[in-house]
């Protein structure tokens, strides 16, 4: 994925002009630009509003050609195993999100060129949710979902 | 720094990439329990992969990603014995980074 | 608490049980294999060492993924560091541990006839630290479970030996740790083999109890609760805690009893320790 790819997917959380010219100067490497962490998106409170901020968008098209791997009941809220899986081409980025989590957005894995469509991670939730996979290709926002029961436990200790 | 534990396994002419970091990843909200204060948030903002000067993928984590992290990808171009170098920034600005080889 | 006792009632557990008659321990062994293999015919019998991922299919699979990769594999790195770097005076753990150290994990807890007691990984570990002139660690979590976690490690796939020698004072101890396991305690009136013989398999709100038959063979155990490795001890009292009895200490007599009885009763099963749970 190109700088110029990466900016725009940045769009909104980086001052774009400033860090263009210092790119354009040689005075930052991809790297550095990649370091401006989309803030507004993590602290969003809806997935529209965390969609928004991270992608300028959050018209979605659901779509089959992706799968997540996400227990139907999570062992324990705090460690829940997520993968996501999607054969659409032209990837550029997979977003998890979990519904009802405080801020919906967990994670965006960009890919660079050569990455395949899978991720996996574990991530926290707050309780039972939607999981959404979002995955971004050809400019466009595709997404399904998966619920996830978080319980209560017996044993505590 | 060792706070990362990875595997590069080449398969045909796919590379899965497993890792797994050492890192807190405080969400900010819990309390502790003795002083009623809330811990501060500390967890890893990015994570990068870079295969011969190329950035293979690039994760922005929150908070809710879980504590100790495992992260799993998988990308094509690679060939046994290339290195791979996985870095990380935190949210207070630590960082570490690792190297492996493709095997 | 309402609820608590609204659960207990549904496991059946407000009537009172038995504790186990009178036996040697090899008959006890056998009883309480035999109890287990019957509950759950189709777990072969070394698959017990999964505890509750022997029994329920839904935990298994989310534990296969957290197995790809386990939280505890950053805790053998920090344990082998710690376990191989010398002491002020120059020497090392392997000083104080037979065959260096290696896998050795299977033989503990074993009963000490010089001192009468019942000695376990974690006290030994403390007890070298002593001998060399360190400070002791504490009990139940951080380095000393790190230390624990690589000595298990190098015993992984060795069954478990705990041996009784025939002397009253080891077998005092196990039947301290039996009547431990088999006794009720707490404002909730239950006993170890309540849940984890008696209601083995069933659930308290959603977890699902696990069978004492495997139980020890994963420790130290890198709990998801935790957030990190934690000894067996520190279970212990996480489990006196949970049905309101005030815990014994760490590497307390009474815990290092219920841990030679506990381990016993997993002898002929493989260690896999450490583990990952919720």
């Amino acid at each position: 994925m190109t700088s110029m790819k990466r900016r725009t997917f940045l769009k909104g959380s980086v001052a774009v002009g400033v860090i263009g010219t210092a790119l354009g100067a040689g005075l930052l490497t991809p790297r550095t630009v990649m370091a401006a962490w989309p803030k507004n998106a993590f602290a969003a409170r809806t997935v529209d509003a965390a969609l928004d901020a991270l992608t300028g968008s959050h018209a979605l098209e659901g779509s089959d050609k992706i799968s997540i791997r996400a227990p139907d009941i999570a062992e324990n809220g705090a460690v829940v195993p997520v993968s996501v899986t999607t054969d659409i081409p032209n990837i550029e980025s997979i977003t998890i999100l979990a519904e009802k989590n405080a801020n919906p957005l967990t994670a965006s894995f960009v890919l660079g060129k050569g990455a395949l469509g899978f991720v996996s991670t574990r991530i926290k939730m707050g309780k039972t949710s939607s999981v959404i996979a979002v995955v971004k290709a050809g400019g466009k926002l595709y997404s399904t979902g998966k619920e996830v029961k978080v319980t209560i436990g017996g044993c505590g200790g | 720094m060792a706070s990362i534990k990875i595997r590069a396994k080449l398969d045909g002419d796919t590379t899965t990439v497993k890792a797994l970091i050492s890192h807190p990843m405080e969400t900010g909200q819990r309390k502790n329990k003795k002083t009623g204060k809330k811990i501060p948030a500390h967890f890893i903002q990015e994570v990068t992969c870079e295969h011969k000067g190329n950035v293979v993928m690039t994760a922005l984590w929150g908070p809710a990603i879980s504590k100790n992290p495992y992260l799993s990808f998988k990308f094509k171009g690679a060939a046994k014995g290339d290195t791979l170098k996985l870095s990380w920034v935190d949210n207070k600005g630590k960082s570490d980074s690792t190297e492996t080889q493709v095997r | 608490m309402k609820r608590l006792l609204t659960i207990a009632a549904t496991l059946g557990l407000l009537t009172v049980s038995p504790v186990a008659v009178q036996a040697s321990p090899q008959q006890d062994l056998k009883a309480f294999r035999a109890y287990f293999t019957k509950r759950f015919p189709d777990v072969p019998l070394q698959d017990f060492a999964n505890g509750v991922y022997a029994v329920d299919k839904a935990s298994r699979e989310q534990w296969e993924s957290i197995e790809e990769f386990p939280p505890y594999e950053l805790n053998i790195e920090k344990g082998k560091k710690l376990f191989n770097t010398p002491f002020k005076n120059g020497k090392t753990y392997a000083s104080c541990f037979p065959n260096g150290g290696i896998g050795i994990k299977q033989n503990y807890p074993y009963f000490d006839t010089a001192s009468g007691q019942v000695k376990t990984l974690e006290l030994e570990i403390n007890e070298c630290r002593k001998k060399n002139g360190e400070k002791p660690l504490k009990w139940k979590k951080g380095a000393i479970a790190d230390i624990s976690a690589y000595m298990a490690y190098t015993s992984r796939g060795k069954k478990t030996n705990v041996v009784i020698p025939d002397d009253p004072a080891a077998m005092a101890a196990y039947e301290s740790g039996k009547q431990h396991f088999y006794a009720k305690r707490g404002q909730l009136n239950m006993s170890c083999a309540d849940c984890h013989q008696y209601n083995a398999g069933n659930r308290v709100r959603a977890d699902i109890l696990s069978p004492a038959l495997g139980h020890t063979t994963h420790f130290p155990v890198y709990r998801s609760k935790w957030g990190g490795l934690g000894t067996i001890h520190r279970r212990y009292g996480g489990c006196n805690k949970q049905v309101r009895f005030k815990p014994f200490k760490a590497q307390s007599e009474e815990y290092r009893n219920l841990e030679y009885f506990h381990t016993y009763m997993s002898n002929g099963l493989k260690l896999n320790g450490p583990g990952a749970r919720k």
